[in-house]
């Protein structure tokens, strides 16, 4: 029985909470991420953030997420303004700019981590795990850190539920009614860069925005209500979080990032598939009864005539 | 008594050229004014500077006597209905609702009266029985229906309205100028963004015309003549008959 002592285990079990808590708030937070069609956005702070962990593990010296939540933030900050220059004072539209800045970014961070790895310093095994993530290699103290930091992000959304609608639905709007709508949207921001630094162990750097954007985009074919799509957003993850990391548990070496954004894709898939309304059985199932119930119709309009 | 409105040397520019250069103007209490210019007159971009969307060179704006900071909540905005994605998973009563936010602060959330307020809303507007239709299921007039009772939820004294006849049909025009006669009628003021000339005799009182600089304003039959509105217009207009007949803008 493979499988039963495996969630006997409680250094799994540990890790299983880990990464479903994870996969809880990113998914919601990703769904204000989508709403707003920052998606991308999603992608390049995740890219970003490879710099600036780096630099603050070659400063620190110590794997710690607080140092490099600092690293990454400053990083995320830096590529957001220069995205945000860019996109200003050039012809240069804001996808384009993303694709720039992401890249730069992620080309610096991969010669740091080479750098760090040639580095004589004997605490650096691990930190290649940053690009695709390792879940296993999670201790007690991370599982902690990143519960607490999750359970934080995810009161945040609830208490800003309101404020965070609004400013996705209707910007102008929203300032017009005296929401500082500048500060928050650099807290929506502060928001997902904590969410992908504390996603980098479990899930790596690179496919964060996947799990950031997939179970919003999949939780938003199954509803029209903003606070139900958030919270599926949220179950979604964490159960792509659960299964992502039993199997790469239960198979040697696997890297635990892949795996869960691969069963985020699952059920991003079966969402576009089988969803009421949205989804595209539903439509077609649609498409045909109207037109079987249009048929005798368009039968006797031309008997008609015929005659 | 303060003027609802009072603007002072408003000069707004994106780059060089201003958009809005040297807007002076009080209006006065329970006017409906159409804002009547070409495009790129600057006519939104009165609205938004007026509510602080977008910065100002140089000018100040007094709503009641007071800046708009303090005199928010007496303040309601309907935006161009092309601002927003239509296609956001929430419905036409929540969307009314939104227009709750302003009163209640932060972290609060709406309560049953704020959802019977929203209600009361949305059928003034004649929307009652959609309020839980999701948004993109509505027709574009419906849609703005939904913007009018969102700001009637706001329950305001001066409403800035930005191009709310575009794209719908006739009885919905009908249905939103019945309702801003309404407001006007409990002593409201209106702004309204306004394109079609031959419907303006019929729905203000006041006009503003404006084409970067502000050509006049005032009453509707003072200023809705052949002179003002081809200084507004930039000899670009025609006019078959000044009194009755349809007016045509024809291409420069």
């Amino acid at each position: 029985m493979n499988w039963f002592s495996l969630f006997l285990d409680p250094n799994t079990q540990w890790i299983l909470m880990g990464s479903m808590l994870l996969g809880l708030s990113s998914g919601v937070i990703g769904s204000f991420a989508y709403l707003r069609k920052q998606s991308l956005m999603g992608d390049a702070l995740s890219h970003a953030a490879l710099p600036g962990v780096c630099l603050a593990y070659m400063l620190t010296g110590t794997k710690s997420i607080f140092f490099f939540l600092i690293g990454a933030i400053i990083a995320g900050i830096l590529a957001t303004a220069a995205i945000g220059y860019i996109t200003r004072n050039s012809r240069i539209k804001q996808d384009s700019a993303l694709g720039i800045i992401l890249t730069v970014f992620f080309g610096v961070g991969i010669v740091l981590l080479t750098q760090i790895q040639h580095s004589n310093s004997g605490n650096q095994s691990g930190l290649d795990k940053f690009l695709f993530g390792h879940a296993a290699s999670m201790v007690k103290l991370d599982v902690y850190t990143i519960a607490g930091i999750s359970a934080v992000l995810v009161v945040l959304c609830f208490l800003f539920f309101k404020e965070f609608k609004l400013l996705s639905f209707d910007p102008g709007f929203a300032k017009g009614i005296g929401l500082p709508t500048i500060l928050l949207d650099q807290f929506m921001m502060l928001l997902i860069v904590t969410a992908v630094v504390i996603g980098i162990q479990a899930v790596g750097v690179v496919l964060m925005a996947a799990l950031l954007i997939t179970p919003a985009v999949a939780a938003r074919y199954w509803t029209e209500k903003l606070h139900v799509m958030v919270i599926l957003a949220g179950l979604f993850g964490a159960f792509s979080g659960f299964v992502g990391t039993v199997v790469s548990s239960m198979v040697n070496n696997l890297p635990t990032g892949p795996l869960i954004v691969l069963s985020a894709t699952v059920l991003f898939i079966i969402s576009v598939l089988a969803a009421p309304n949205r989804g595209v059985l539903a439509k077609t199932r649609l498409r045909v009864s109207a037109k079987s119930e249009y048929q005798p119709l368009t039968n006797q309009r031309v008997k008609e005539k015929s005659l | 008594m303060a003027f609802p409105l009072t603007v002072n040397n408003l000069t707004v520019a994106y780059q060089k050229k201003p958009v809005l250069e040297d807007i002076s103007f009080r209006v006065p209490e329970g006017k409906l004014i159409g804002i009547i210019g070409p495009n790129g007159a600057g006519k939104s971009t009165l609205i938004k500077a007026i509510l602080e969307l977008i910065p100002s060179i140089t000018g100040d704006v007094a709503i009641f006597g007071e800046s708009y900071k303090k005199t928010r909540k007496r303040v309601g905005y309907v935006p161009q209905r092309e601002s927003v994605d239509w296609d956001f998973p929430t419905d036409a009563l929540d969307v009314v609702m939104m227009g709750r936010y302003g009163h209640l602060g932060w972290f609060k959330r709406p309560d049953k009266k704020d959802k019977a307020h929203a209600m009361e809303c949305l059928d003034q507007v004649g929307m009652s029985q959609y309020a839980h239709r999701q948004i993109s299921q509505l027709s574009g007039g419906q849609q703005q229906r939904v913007f009018l009772a969102r700001a009637l939820a706001q329950d305001a004294e001066i409403y800035f309205m930005d191009e709310p006849f575009v794209g719908v049909d006739a009885a919905t025009e009908k249905a939103i100028i019945a309702l801003l006669m309404k407001l006007k009628s409990q002593g409201k003021t209106v702004l309204v963004v306004h394109h079609d000339l031959n419907t303006v005799k019929e729905y203000f009182d006041w006009i503003m015309l404006l084409n970067v600089k502000l050509i006049g304003i005032g009453p509707t039959e003072k200023l809705f003549t052949k002179d003002y509105l081809q200084k507004t217009y930039g000899g670009s207009l025609t006019m078959l008959d000044s009194n009755t007949s349809p007016i045509i803008v024809s291409p420069r």
